[in-house]
């Protein structure tokens, strides 16, 4: 039954590696667009550090947003979202592979590329590590929810936009535990309690956005 | 297979597209060794009817069945019988046939070894470009790809087969015709649709007018 499942990660992986320009996209937007703030906001090391957290975790939404839209689009277009849906697997298994896939392209180099950005705005290194951590586990929620998010726009002329719209404000409470993180242990403080909550996020989104995601499939298909 | 294969009905079936009923009151049995070629006018629901059949799409009224059970709960039992063949290849442009063909069947649970996916595109005449990436291919050498899946899912007793036809040349025509007579000696049954007149002999196919359930 997993090897449904394997199947399709290891397709999305090598769709990826085929098309590396394409999939390094989002990673060289976060680079550019976390760079951009020290140069704008100006080198102060206090207000780097202060504004750290907030800026790296927001890019790193948007940089997963930005490769979200084909995530479906292509399979639906070409007929193999159909042959899917066929598999005889629950499509739960389906999109929880889709969004795995989409979280090694995406998720997983912004994870190891933070803690450099960690460096860049003067970070602790306690501080840095929670950044990477917090990433580790929020990254993949973004991926979930993404999934969602491309599933229930599938078909429509703007759904790009119509998916940033649907999703931004469900990703709001990762980002605020994600980044809160990173601010607490700036501040020396536990950061049990925000670790606590972005698992509690990711489990849940984990059980809950394929389901969904499942069942948004099923209706663009109708 | 076994002795007596579940069937394949529909009851009653209304399809709806839109705000427009296609068809209604259609009833369908597929046996076991019969080939359906469902005609009519496009836009008249042929590819929406073998969705329906398929277990895609839901429909408006009426109920399809396998085996005296519903499709959505007769679920993977379904899915294991079943070969559906959409208007679109299912193929990846950026991957190589092999890949391509190799994915289609893993994910309808083959092992899809790549002996067995070589000699399913040696069948139709596509083994020597099996590294090529089906970018490269015409649309005639695509639809051949797809119909090598036919090769694999031969256990399969049910096809559902949306334009087989389309693109193919007198060889892939004669080759497609080969296998689904094979098909049907094996106990298995076939819808399809073609815009072109048949050239299968054996097993005769029968004409399903999807026109005489027009609404009007």
């Amino acid at each position: 039954m997993s090897s449904v499942f394997a199947t399709i990660v290891a397709r999305d992986l090598r769709l990826a590696a085929r098309r590396r320009v394409e999939a390094l996209l989002p990673i060289a937007f976060f680079l550019v667009a976390v760079s951009l703030f020290p140069l704008g906001v100006g080198p102060e090391p206090q207000t780097l550090r202060q504004i750290a957290p907030g800026v790296v975790w927001v890019c790193a939404l948007l940089a997963a947003m930005l490769s979200l839209t084909q995530l479906y689009g292509t399979d639906h277009a070409d007929g193999s979202l159909e042959q899917m849906l066929l598999s005889g697997e629950s499509l739960w298994l389906v999109s929880a592979a889709k969004a795995l896939a989409h979280w090694i392209v995406t998720g997983a180099p912004l994870v190891l590329s933070a803690p450099l950005f960690g460096i860049l705005f003067d970070l602790s290194a306690p501080a840095n590590l929670t950044l990477a951590l917090s990433l580790l586990l929020g990254t993949p929620i973004l991926s979930l929810l993404g999934g969602l998010g491309a599933a229930l726009t599938l078909g429509l002329r703007s759904g790009a936009v119509l998916l940033i719209l649907i999703i931004l404000p469900l990703c709001i409470p990762a980002l605020i535990f994600g980044a809160g993180a990173v601010s607490a242990a700036e501040a020396g403080i536990s950061t049990r309690g925000h670790f606590s909550l972005l698992g509690a996020l990711l489990i849940g989104s984990g059980l809950l956005a394929p389901w969904a995601t499942g069942a948004a499939l099923r209706i663009a298909t109708e | 297979m076994s002795s007596n294969p579940p069937a394949l009905a529909a009851c009653r079936l209304a399809c709806r597209r839109g705000d427009r009923l296609l068809f209604r009151g259609l009833d369908f049995e597929l046996k076991a060794g019969q080939v359906v070629w469902l005609r009519g006018p496009n836009g008249s629901g042929k590819t929406s009817l073998l969705r329906l059949l398929a277990g895609l799409s839901t429909p408006a009224e009426g109920a399809v069945t396998w085996g005296g059970v519903p499709l959505r709960q007769a679920g993977a039992d379904w899915h294991r019988s079943l070969c559906y063949l959409a208007h679109a290849n299912a193929l990846k442009d950026d991957l190589s046939v092999l890949e391509s063909l190799q994915f289609l069947a893993r994910l309808h649970g083959h092992a899809a070894a790549e002996a067995d996916c070589g000699e399913a595109l040696k069948r139709v005449g596509l083994f020597s470009r099996r590294h090529a990436a089906v970018r490269t291919l015409s649309q005639g050498q695509r639809r051949r790809v797809a119909l090598a899946r036919l090769q694999l899912d031969a256990a399969a007793p049910v096809w559902i087969l949306d334009e087989p036809y389309d693109a193919l040349d007198a060889e892939g025509t004669a080759m497609l015709d080969a296998a689904l007579s094979a098909h049907a000696a094996r106990g298995g049954s076939a819808v399809l649709t073609s815009h072109i007149d048949l050239t299968l002999r054996e097993p005769v196919p029968t004409v399903l007018q999807l026109d005489a359930y027009r609404v009007q």
